[in-house]
């Protein structure tokens, strides 16, 4: 038996009440936000419920979104797939700008160590729980996280390359 | 020595202040790369050893690390395949493929069946030449450079044909999105046909040299070996993960690019071990080969591309002569070309595993946010546990039947 979106839906909302909201199909994939509080135990669940067994966390990753709302700046976006079903599964979950905090994934999936070292090096959200929360691809003296929006992608000092030659403005990129 | 080269705070230091081996030996530390010529890239291990045995292992990453994520935030979608080439170098039209199918799959168009089977040849050459380096570098870790001269020159004829599809050969940036940029030419398909005919003996004569060979063996059983409940907690995908004896490909779990019309098995090992990923490498290659054929024979007749004037670039002649040509050609250059606002994730069978595009898009002309999931960033987090307890001669061997590459590790 396939698994039924709307199966997944039932259980999620009957365990966490509102904490988990906004369910849709989003084209191919079916996801739905939880709120920081819950992530963890949401992900716990859909992994140990024998029914659902999203066993396997493909991909873990921060998007920064500056224009939202104080309590929405950040997100942690986990991608989980049950290969038995060929079902996969979309959860975010939304971070305030001010201190970006989240439970760490690391008792339950191995593979998140250095997904959450990856997202802790480039939005400087916070993983708690993670055994070695460094950086990973850039250098540890670093102060500053790249990924962020507003860093800028080259250095703005720079004189050698104009950008109105290259018919780029803010506005169009 | 370890007080000149380790802060007294870091872990190991303890470890050997703690250590009082029975012959008054004392433990060590050896800095395994970062430039080695047997790690074959730019990764560096600090490897805490009693005498030839690894107690621990503490891998530094991002040596090559070009921010492709954030450089790819600013820059329009056709501008993005050259950023996928240089992640795994080895195999680059499978991620050139796979980032046009993300597009496509963002903006909803439809490739002609003759595109998606000419994507399906493409991707399977780009496996063989990706298994074909990873196992005869194996060889020569473990001592055989015959059969690593022999069959590299097949990845050369394999980059004579890229070179007739595209004018590229590591580098590829291959196709566009919707299709190819033009029609395969005949030089291309004779390629194609001379190398699916002398490339099966050669590697049937690699395949001899090594699968019973004693030396081989000694070296390559039981060694690294993962089992699959680790294998799968530590997110290893592809050949590795097989190896272990988990049939996960995404090419038969999420078929893509028509993959549901061609006949293949999915290779598995048992113990996950060394020899085991040799092995289910060197299958997966006459698998491949076997889905080139069979491509070759359905070849359907048809366009080379869809027919999305929006996205394609129009001929060059055209743009000078056809009113229509020129808009278009305009509009998709200066990027003036709308774009759904959508969350699309994207996974195809990368030659290192689970190769996924998260891309979300805000209606502009360049990625709001693109997340590269890259296989060989995640497995390379089990490296660790399978060399400890190991010799480091082993070390040197699971890296290479790792196939980590450093491009698609640091991104």
């Amino acid at each position: 038996m396939a698994l039924e979106t709307t199966l997944i839906q039932e259980k999620l909302s009957q365990k966490f009440g509102n904490n988990v909201l906004n369910f849709e199909m989003n084209r191919d994939i079916f996801s739905f936000e939880a709120s920081p509080e819950t992530i963890h135990e949401v992900i716990q669940f859909l992994k140990e419920q024998e029914d659902l067994n999203f066993h396997f966390l493909t991909d873990l990753c921060g998007v920064h979104y500056p224009d939202n709302d104080s309590h929405h700046q950040f997100a942690v976006v986990y991608h989980m797939h049950n290969w038995i079903e060929s079902f996969r599964i979309r959860i975010k979950t939304y971070l305030n700008g001010e201190n970006p905090e989240v439970d760490s994934m690391t008792d339950l999936f191995l593979t998140t160590n250095w997904m959450e070292r990856e997202t802790f090096d480039f939005y400087g959200i916070k993983f708690k729980g993670h055994p070695q929360l460094k950086r990973i691809l850039n250098m540890d003296e670093m102060e500053s996280f790249p990924m962020r929006k507003e860093f800028p992608m080259e250095d703005q000092g720079r004189t050698d390359k104009d950008d109105r030659f290259f018919g780029r403005t803010p506005a169009n990129c | 020595m370890s007080e000149l080269l380790l802060p007294p705070e870091h872990r190991y230091a303890k470890i050997i202040e703690r250590t009082h081996n029975e012959d008054g030996s004392e433990l060590s530390i050896l800095n395994l790369g970062p430039s080695h010529p047997a790690t074959h890239g730019i990764f560096q291990n600090i490897l805490l050893m009693d005498g030839e045995k690894i107690l621990d292992a503490e891998p530094t990453l991002g040596y090559i690390h070009r921010a492709f994520e954030k450089i790819a935030e600013n820059r329009p979608f056709y501008q993005i395949t050259p950023l996928t080439d240089r992640m795994n170098y080895c195999s680059s039209p499978i991620n050139n493929m796979a980032w046009w199918m993300t597009v496509e799959k963002l903006l909803d168009i439809e490739v002609p069946k003759r595109a998606q089977y000419l994507r399906v040849i493409v991707m399977e050459l780009a496996r063989i030449a990706d298994h074909l380096i990873c196992n005869s570098i194996l060889g020569v870790d473990t001592g055989a450079y015959t059969g690593f001269l022999y069959v590299f020159q097949f990845r050369e004829k394999i980059y004579e044909i890229y070179e007739e599809i595209c004018g590229a050969r590591l580098t590829t940036n291959m196709g566009r999105l919707g299709g190819f940029e033009r029609d395969w030419s005949e030089e291309a398909f004779k390629k194609l046909d001379v190398f699916l005919k002398d490339f099966p003996i050669a590697w049937k004569e690699f395949e001899n040299l090594f699968e019973r060979n004693r030396i081989f063996i000694d070296r390559t059983v039981n060694v690294g070996p993962i089992s699959a409940e680790k294998a799968m907690q530590y997110g290893l995908t592809g050949p590795n993960l097989r190896a272990a004896g988990v049939d996960y490909d995404v090419r038969v779990a999420h078929p893509y690019s028509s993959y549901e019309d061609f006949d293949f098995i999915v290779p598995v090992g048992k113990s996950g071990d060394t020899y085991d990923r040799f092995c289910v490498r060197n299958a997966e290659v006459w698998e491949s080969l076997s889905i080139i054929r069979q491509a070759l024979d359905k070849m359907p007749e048809g366009p080379h591309h869809a027919d999305v004037p929006d996205y394609y670039l129009p001929p060059k002649e055209d743009v000078y002569h056809n009113m229509e040509s020129l808009i278009y050609h305009f509009k998709i250059v200066m990027g003036e070309v709308p774009v759904p606002i959508a969350e699309i994730y994207h996974a195809v069978e990368g030659a290192n595993g689970e190769l996924g595009f998260y891309l979300i898009t805000d209606g502009s002309r360049t990625p709001y946010r693109l997340h590269f999931r890259r296989p060989c960033f995640i497995y390379y987090q089990a490296y660790t546990e399978m060399i400890k307890g190991g010799m480091l001669s082993d070390a040197i061997v699971i890296l290479s039947s790792l196939n980590v590459i450093a491009g698609e590790l640091d991104a």
